[in-house]
């Protein structure tokens, strides 16, 4: 367990200073990737403070669509056993295993679902307003 | 490249083409945007026996010799020639680049005005070029695709289709083969899309000259509309309705409410098109391109995110651009699903 400031904490300030500093004194493209930066670093904050219930929910689609898997112990196991499960999805669509039917239907509200996840960490406006799409 | 290395090449390269007796080099400054090139700002004072005249300019090269470019990047100075003597809406050419710099470069006129397009969305001062906008972008473009490409040799090297190809045969291939190179993870809505789009081939037609990334953003406007029309790096031989397809996108409506630009509607536009070229849109290949696009700004995105990760290009911004993935297949789902 580190000591405070927590990560969070940490990337907060890191942002504030972006936002804050950087940005209103620099110009062209340096204020134009201070931005970015700080962008970027909101998004991290948003990841990690719902990366664990996102992977659950997706885990949990997968599962409806490919079969039930047991969940693997550690975080970094589970990313990338998610990963090879989103292959196989990959190759049975390819296959033209959703080409029609209900497993389509599925796919379609899983893939639609995933989406918008991973919207709310990138781009929340945007995830707004398409949610009810 | 550094200000003095540009300032000092760029003297010397205007007096060449200008047979002056001297030329000096005031204001340049590097561009922000533009991830996969460099774009300068300058003003020449070029001086004759009887008079200096100045020259306001743009440089445009790309970051490295070396970097991989395709044809289309060497050929940027013929591309503006070819759609400024066919009448559209985009900057004086000056000179194609030579062994000035240790890149590949071009050069032509600065036009003022504005680039950015969620200020053309929001900005009171916009409110008129916000009506004009569409019918001008309909006429440019009809226009571009114009362009008669027997007439400039030099136009030959840009990609064109493979004999027997179709357009939309050749474009899904290439955007295959791009995700495929590119693409570090699995992307189940692309392959969504790529089998509906390989199941839904539009006819074959006979290529035509088109922009390739024409879209707000890539646009110069002004209070009084569109000033000239930019970044043509893209270009190549395909079909018309890629370039219309691709003004329609979300990704490029800015949070406008409205499918051309953020602020046309897409019948109105397809009409003045159709008036401006004499061409008949069909409207199903229409939707197939929308589709295509939009899968194909996917894959950019992907694609822009390995340049940085392969190390090619550092870049926070070419990083930032591999999380806007999502934003495509929202939008490939509505559209497979029929939703506009």
């Amino acid at each position: 367990m580190q000591d405070r400031p927590t990560i969070d904490e940490l990337l907060e300030a890191l942002s504030r200073y972006l936002q804050d500093d950087v940005m209103v004194n620099t110009t062209g493209r340096i204020s134009f990737h201070a931005r970015v930066s700080a962008n970027v670093v909101e998004m991290i904050r948003r990841e990690l403070a719902t990366e664990e219930d996102h992977l659950a929910e997706e885990w949990a689609g997968l599962d409806g669509l490919l079969g039930a898997e047991a969940r693997p112990a550690t975080l970094q196991a589970w990313r990338a056993r998610t990963l090879e499960r989103n292959e196989e999805l990959s190759r049975r669509i390819a296959a033209g295993d959703a080409d029609s039917g209900e497993w389509r239907t599925a796919v379609f509200a899983h893939l639609r679902r995933m989406s918008q996840l991973r919207l709310r960490v990138s781009d929340p406006k945007l995830a707004a307003a398409t949610a009810n799409d | 490249m550094q200000t003095e290395e540009v300032e000092r090449g760029l003297a010397a390269f205007v007096q060449r083409n200008t047979g002056a007796r001297a030329v000096r080099i005031e204001n340049a400054a590097r561009l922000s945007g533009g991830a996969s090139r460099e774009t300068w700002t300058w003003d020449a004072d070029v001086e004759y026996d009887d008079r200096v005249e100045r020259i306001p300019g743009i440089l445009r090269a790309n970051p490295t010799k070396d970097m991989p470019a395709r044809a289309a990047r060497e050929l940027e100075y013929w591309v503006i020639r070819a759609a400024w003597e066919s009448g559209a809406q985009v900057p004086e050419p000056l000179w194609d680049g030579d062994d000035t710099f240790d890149t590949v470069f071009m050069t032509m006129k600065r036009v003022d005005g504005e680039t950015l397009g969620p200020r053309f969305i929001r900005g009171e001062q916009y409110a008129h070029a916000r009506e004009v906008l569409p019918a001008q972008m309909a006429r440019s473009l009809a226009r571009i695709h114009a362009i008669d490409g027997s007439k400039y040799p030099q136009l030959a090297e840009l990609p064109r289709p493979e004999p027997g190809a179709g357009p939309g045969e050749a474009a899904l291939d290439g955007a295959l083969q791009g995700f495929r190179l590119a693409s570090r993870d699995p992307h189940p809505v692309f392959e969504l899309a790529f089998r509906w789009l390989a199941q839904n081939m539009p006819p074959a037609i006979e290529p035509t000259f088109v922009h390739g990334d024409f879209r707000l953003g890539n646009l110069i406007f002004g209070e009084d509309g569109l000033r000239a029309v930019i970044d043509w790096e893209l270009a190549h031989f395909g079909d018309p309705l890629e370039d219309l397809a691709w003004v329609m996108m979300r990704s490029w409506r800015f949070g406008g409410p409205k499918p051309v630009a953020g602020v046309g509607e897409r019948e109105d536009f397809v009409r003045a098109y159709e008036a401006e070229s004499g061409r008949t849109v069909d409207r199903t290949t229409l939707r197939w391109w929308e589709i295509f696009r939009t899968l194909h700004w996917g894959i950019i995105t992907i694609s822009q995110a390995d340049t940085h990760l392969s190390g090619r290009v550092r870049s926070i911004e070419l990083a930032a651009i591999g999380r806007r993935t999502a934003e495509t297949e929202i939008e490939i789902l509505n559209l497979l699903e029929g939703k506009y």
